[in-house]
């Protein structure tokens, strides 16, 4: 037996997991595992929960995407109990949904990625980080830690708490906004759009090619994707049918409730962390660098290789250019980086365009719900993919069962592919540094888990 | 001379860790004061080592320690114990690391069953043995705070705590405080809203319908929320969700506090208090509905929350 390196903990991300390198006698890697250690049970205790507060509990799953949860909730909360949610509502809970993911797609790249292209994949961890960041561009981070800042603080006034919200309940939101309300976000929206554009012309200008071939060999493999597209193809955050696409870019939508048909979760005894695959596809995810069989990714890139186009003009544009350089669908796994940009400024343009709706300030925000026994699946696409949250309630509108798929599960087996594939190719007869470690956390750090 | 911090997160959902970006300009001028040796979502220190070379855990020492999220399984322990060896001011940052907070729901029933709902009982889930493997840590009897482990010298509270008081906390450590607490206040004592100290009474109600106020008001012409008919946890809750000069945010919202920032004082009932301050209203707390969880929703550490013993089984 040789031995086992292990990179503990996986830094950079948001979640809590370790890689461990298996070597045989030579030094050559053996096999790779990504150990994901957090599990907290969310599906058991909400068992019992009123259904209407779920929005409020879920949103703890992740302060990272709370807003994601809360949403998915409310949807199937709206489900269970067969309302309809006024208009103004949904809009609402899109602009809501729009602006923490602007703040979140910024914080993502700037903070969390961008060390590695910034900076240096190789350079030391002292100086790989936020504060590398400040040092090296202290006037663009000083800009993204104030538009950060912008999106929480906006988020609040209006909705209360940026961090796990309560705004959006079965039937409709809280509170509806006024005009005063509108104008005042607007000026941010407008400066956040502007920052956004910026963002992506920057990334493409000093960022990507330079690390182009970074980008062509860490971590590539083959799979499918999936992610929600509208009727007319168009990507979506909030609402559609979902799209699983085969590695081949053929593909096949179905709605919410067909879930189950299509994606199962398979369970490994080394990981918390469960593997979904695609029951249509093979009947469990095969690991297999040659041979992968069940695997699909979520995420921006997926969500951009499944869409037939974006859904807001200037993010059109960066999706055609981008098409034109990678295709559809796109395999790199460092493009993920790109992908996220190209959202960002769809995301932004959503949310300065969902200001101008006159709609935005209807008070017909809530439509008031009878508790009954019911079953619901509300998905929305969080940061890190597609979320499903599916709840059955008894007939005094309490939780009886629950089943969520967070989106970042849905990489597990495509995040551990391309640990082993990195791996792989760059630890040869028992050489290995910081820097190859980094790189192999980098492939990890693409899919931002 | 910039002071030394080393940050961990144990059970945690991250969204402490958000918290301390969202200082915003504030967070600009601490850090140049704050000298990060540790923090795993933003610092790309390992713990046994750069390549892994190392057999023991080893976190660098700091003089102040920070650490979000409660304590659930074996290596939560060790983290944390490390933590309070290798720093001299340990702060639980935020609700779950001070009472448990969300995740200490699951207190209300046991591992197994839990790990039988997780790994057996998910309608997409192809059943399986728990997972079992040097890799994945063993859970603990139950989801407890950081106290329930280890000393902590200073709590700030709150799901996640508001960004000021991160500062604020901060700031004072800086000046060579070695305590910081939030004054013992309720969150109605931050709340403009109008109380007459009664309501219609009737069962309490559910959020199946929104408050009834005038948006274009501000909330001093809302009328209390509890006076309103619906639980809201303000009563026997501690104030500081609202930050140096707001109001309180769920409030701000136009929805009922659920208690985020924990009980008013250490050795506070508030399940107790709040049946008491409801039925001084004219509500009758025994309909409301999910009320030990709803009421422990931040705090099932500490031996709040336990599974019940099991009911017999309704026809
Ligand atoms: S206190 Fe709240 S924000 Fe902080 S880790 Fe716990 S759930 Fe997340
Ligand atoms: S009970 Fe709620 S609404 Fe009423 S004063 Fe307290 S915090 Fe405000
Ligand atoms: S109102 Fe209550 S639940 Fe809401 S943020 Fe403040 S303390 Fe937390
Ligand atoms: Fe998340």
């Amino acid at each position: 037996m040789g031995k086992v390196i292990n990179i503990q903990p996986i830094t950079r991300i948001e979640g809590h997991a370790k890689v461990a390198i298996h070597l045989n006698e030579e030094g050559n890697v053996s096999d790779t595992f990504l150990h994901v250690q957090a599990l907290r049970g969310f599906e058991k205790f909400c068992e019992g929960r009123p259904v209407e507060e779920m929005p409020r509990i879920v949103c703890h799953i992740c302060g990272i995407c709370p807003w994601a949860h809360h949403l998915a909730s409310s949807k199937a909360g709206d489900a269970c109990l067969g309302v309809t949610v006024p208009s103004a509502a949904i809009k609402l809970r899109r602009l809501m949904q729009m602006i923490a993911y602007v703040g979140d797609k910024l914080l993502n790249f700037y903070f969390l990625a961008a060390p590695d292209f910034v900076i240096g994949p190789d350079s030391d961890y002292s100086v790989r980080n936020v504060v590398g960041i400040i040092g090296a561009a202290p006037d663009i981070a000083k800009k993204v830690v104030h538009l950060r800042h912008l999106t929480a603080q906006i988020l609040e006034e209006f909705a209360g708490r940026a961090i796990h919200p309560t705004f959006s309940m079965p039937g409709g939101v809280s509170k509806p906004m006024t005009e005063k309300e509108r104008k005042k976000i607007l000026v941010s929206a407008d400066e956040l759009l502007e920052f956004s554009k910026f963002t992506i012309g920057f990334a493409k200008e000093n960022v990507f090619p330079k690390y182009l071939d970074a980008i062509k060999s860490i971590g590539v493999i083959k799979v499918g994707h999936i992610g929600t597209v509208t009727d007319d193809g168009a990507l979506d955050f909030y609402d559609g049918k979902l799209r699983l696409m085969k590695p081949d870019g053929s593909f096949d939508d179905f709605a919410y409730d067909e879930y189950l048909d299509n994606i199962g979760e398979h369970v490994e005894p080394w990981s918390y962390q469960k593997f979904p695959f695609a029951k249509k596809w093979a009947d469990k995810p095969v690991l297999d660098l040659d041979n992968p069989a069940g695997i699909y990714r979520s995420n921006c890139l997926a969500r951009i290789n499944v869409c037939d186009k974006m859904a807001t003009p200037a993010a059109q544009a960066e999706l055609e250019e981008f098409r034109e350089s990678f295709g559809r669908p796109a395999h790199l796994t460092l493009l993920y980086h790109y992908a996220r940009l190209i959202e960002l400024v769809q995301c932004a343009e959503s949310m300065v365009q969902l200001l101008h709706d006159p709609e935005i300030t209807s008070p017909d925000i809530r439509v008031k719900v009878e508790p009954k026994a019911g079953r619901g699946v509300g998905c929305v696409e969080a940061p890190r993919g597609t979320l499903i949250h599916d709840y059955e309630t008894d007939d005094n509108g309490l939780i009886k069962k629950a089943n969520i798929i967070v989106g970042t599960t849905h990489n597990n087996a495509a995040m551990n592919l391309s640990v082993k594939k990195t791996a792989t190719e760059l630890i040869k007869d028992g050489t290995y540094d910081q820097g190859i470690l980094n790189k192999v956390e980098m492939a990890i750090r693409a899919y931002d888990p | 001379m910039a002071v030394t911090v080393a940050e961990e997160w144990l059970n945690s959902c991250s969204g402490c860790e958000i918290s301390i970006l969202n200082t915003g300009d504030a967070l600009l001028d601490l850090l140049p004061e704050l000298n990060f040796v540790h923090i795993p979502v933003l610092i790309d220190h390992k713990y046994f080592g750069q390549t892994g070379e190392k057999d023991v855990m080893e976190i660098p020492e700091a003089v102040v320690g920070i650490v979000s999220g409660s304590v659930r399984n074996d290596e939560h322990k060790h983290v944390l114990e490390e933590m309070r060896k290798k720093t001299k001011i340990l702060i639980a940052l935020g609700s779950c690391a001070a009472y448990g907070g969300v995740p200490s729901q699951a207190n209300m029933f046991t591992n197994e069953d839990i790990f039988e709902k997780v790994f057996r009982g998910c309608p997409s889930t192809d059943s399986a043995p728990d997972p079992d493997h040097p890799n994945v840590p063993k859970w603990l009897d139950n989801c407890k705070a950081l106290d329930e482990v280890v000393k902590v010298d200073i709590t700030i509270p709150g799901c996640p705590p508001h960004p000021e008081l991160i500062a604020d906390a901060i700031t004072a450590l800086l000046k060579g405080e070695t305590s910081w607490s939030l004054p013992e206040r309720s969150v109605c004592d931050t709340c403009p809203v109008i109380r007459e100290k009664k309501s219609a009474g009737g069962p309490v109600k559910r959020c199946f319908e929104n408050l009834e106020f005038n948006p274009e008001e501000g909330l001093d012409k809302m009328r209390c929320i509890n006076e309103q008919g619906f639980l809201c946890l303000g009563t026997v809750t501690l104030a500081g969700c609202a930050g140096t000069a707001g109001v309180p945010r769920c409030v701000q919202a136009r929805t009922p506090c659920r208690g985020c920032f924990g009980p008013i004082r250490k050795g506070a009932r508030p399940m107790v208090d709040m049946m008491g301050a409801m039925t001084s209203i004219g509500l009758d707390p025994k309909t409301v509905v999910d009320r030990r969880a709803i009421m422990n929703r931040y705090i099932g550490g500490h031996g709040n929350l336990r599974p019940l013993p099991a009911r017999p089984t309704r026809p």
